[in-house]
């Protein structure tokens, strides 16, 4: 790993004034465990460090009416952990939940879980690929049993994160701040498909941090869950993953939020799987059509068509599990 | 690499006394009251370098204060620095567990901290374990179950286990799975391993 300059400022002020103009050069660091992973690979090779998991601006977990606001520096652990999401928003306790393992949860934030890079081995590898500024993704024609099947292209990478599709499924916002200018945005809107942006996953510009999410409470009636599929138990990126929540009113289906992880460049909200679902009761066969239409217009690459079937099972599963 | 901002690079007095005496004690004591002193022999640019910081720690309930390198992690600073050798290099990647150690009462994997970032926490590593002679009842756990082969993880799966342990003094066989997840055994000891933490869980209530 490269040497650099490591600034601890005092305020989310401090901090932001630290920022260039330029990805990469100047860095926010919080819980490490994606970057120093990164930048031991040389994959990233900032001058300048600027921490930020100890800025009280950015910690704690606040419940207000009908939600809870969390600092983006909050520790997934102290997320899983909290009575105030648990109660107003389980789906987001269980996804973190899912996280890696407990030293990855007690030193990784949730901030920097909507942050972290793909896992694309390819670009983990350093080839100069699209996320490198090139322009080739080696997946499309490599090796891609763990690429996307939805919405791939130009670049094939999944999005990794495990608390993105929860919280595209609760309605959560983001809040991002210059240290002078603040903005918020929807967080379906936060993230980037590769076909506006294959350098980036997501709208942060170089100079803004992500210091908060708020969290809708989930709605009265409503049923969630988080079902993640992966290579072992435990331990390991989502091969599919599903993030599901049903309001029901009378036995019959009102709303619902389908969103899956693990199979598209950005947290995919399956729409027709949602629509399928609506004024239906929920029991086996409506389940599984929403199974089905959740992966319509999947486009598997050549080694990863297994991911169709597994991602339909998984929607079709967890529909059932909130029956 | 420029010389000056190599990851071992004191030559002082607190460190040699850490090679030659090898008694930790001493050169932690050594390093605790000669800070001031033993960093200004540094051969370090006159200029200070901002890509170096000083860093202050409490480590099994001794202070320290070192200058380092930022690039340093919490497991080479434990390591080469304060030779505490306890904590194990596997992956360097935060994928296997050997270099856990406990930060602020949570277990961590100290290969992805800074060691800049663990500035004014407390270190607990398994030197910090055993009273004197006594060992924990978390170690007797692990020597009564042989809960290793190797050897490799065991000072990870043991860290982990403390962190656990205070948190969920009665766990579930379950519940301890899911806890030692992080802590990966080559030797596949893993039954070993549980049985000791359910021992150990026992004998840290006598
Ligand atoms: C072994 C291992 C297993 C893992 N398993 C999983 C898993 O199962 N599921 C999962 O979702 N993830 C997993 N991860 C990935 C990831 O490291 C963590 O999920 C973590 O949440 C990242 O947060 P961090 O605070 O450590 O981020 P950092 O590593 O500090 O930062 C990651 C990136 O986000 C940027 N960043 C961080 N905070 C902000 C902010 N507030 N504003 C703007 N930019 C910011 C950083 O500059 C950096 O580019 C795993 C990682 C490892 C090493
Ligand atoms: S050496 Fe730190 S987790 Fe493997
Ligand atoms: S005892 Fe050998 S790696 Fe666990």
């Amino acid at each position: 790993m490269n040497n650099f300059t490591y600034i601890r400022p005092a305020t989310l002020r401090d901090a932001a004034t630290q920022l260039g103009k330029e990805h990469g050069k100047v860095m926010l660091l919080a819980g490490g465990t994606d970057l120093l992973g990164e930048m031991k690979d040389d994959l990233r090779v900032p001058e300048r460090l600027v921490a930020i998991k100890h800025l009280r601006e950015l910690q704690g977990i606040r419940p207000g009416r009908g939600g809870v606001r969390i600092g983006a520096a909050t520790s997934l652990v102290d997320v899983v952990e909290s009575a105030d999401v648990r109660r107003q928003a389980p789906l987001l306790a269980m996804a973190a939940e899912k996280v890696g393992t407990p030293q990855i949860r007690n030193m990784a934030t949730i901030g920097g879980n909507l942050c972290q890079r793909p896992r694309c081995w390819y670009y983990r590898n350093n080839y100069p690929c699209f996320k490198h500024g090139g322009n080739v993704c080696y997946s499309a024609t490599g090796e891609n049993d763990f690429h996307a099947i939805l919405e791939g292209g130009p670049s094939y990478i999944v999005h990794p994160s495990d608390t993105a599709p929860a919280l595209v499924a609760l309605g959560a916002t983001v809040r991002i701040s210059t240290g002078g200018r603040e903005r918020s945005v929807p967080i379906e809107k936060f993230f980037v498909s590769p076909k506006q942006d294959p350098t980036r996953e997501n709208i942060l510009q170089p100079n803004e941090i992500l210091t908060e999410i708020e969290v809708p409470a989930a709605p009265a009636g409503s049923k969630a869950i988080y079902v993640k599929e992966m290579v072992r138990e435990i331990w390991d990126f989502a091969l599919c993953s599903v993030a599901a929540m049903v309001t029901t009113k009378g036995g019959v289906v009102e709303d619902a939020r389908i969103v899956l992880g693990g199979v598209a460049p950005f947290p995919y909200r399956a729409l027709k799987a949602e629509a399928a679902l609506k004024g239906k009761r929920l029991d086996q066969a409506a389940a599984a059509d929403a199974g089905a239409a959740a992966v319509e217009g999947a486009r598997p690459l050549a080694k990863n068509a297994y991911k169709v079937p597994l991602t339909q099972a998984t929607v079709a599963r967890a529909l059932l599990s909130l029956a | 690499m420029a010389d000056d901002d190599r990851d071992t690079p004191d030559h002082s007095v607190s460190r040699r006394a850490f090679l030659k005496g090898g008694a930790l004690a001493t050169g932690a004591i050594g390093s605790t009251l000669l800070p001031e002193t033993a960093e200004a022999q540094l051969p370090i640019a006159t200029e200070p370098d901002p890509r170096r910081s000083v860093v202050e720690m409490t480590v099994n309930g001794v202070a320290y204060r070192k200058e380092i390198p930022n690039r340093t992690t919490l497991l080479q600073f434990l390591r080469e620095h304060l030779a505490l050798t306890g904590a194990k290099m596997g992956c360097d990647r935060a994928q296997c567990g050997a270099c856990t150690v406990i930060v602020n009462g949570r277990n961590v994997y100290s290969c992805t901290t800074l060691a800049v970032e663990a500035t004014g926490a407390e270190v607990l590593t398994i030197e910090g374990l055993a009273t004197g002679d006594a060992l924990h009842p978390i170690q007797q756990a692990f020597i009564q179950h042989t809960g290793f082969q190797c050897g490799f993880c065991t000072s990870g799966q043991i860290m982990t286990t403390k962190a656990f342990l205070d948190r969920v003094p009665h766990p579930t066989e379950d519940e301890a799975r899911r806890a030692l997840s992080g802590n990966l055994c080559r030797c596949a000891a893993y039954k070993r391993i549980l049985e000791s933490v359910m021992t150990a869980s026992r004998l840290m209530q006598a």
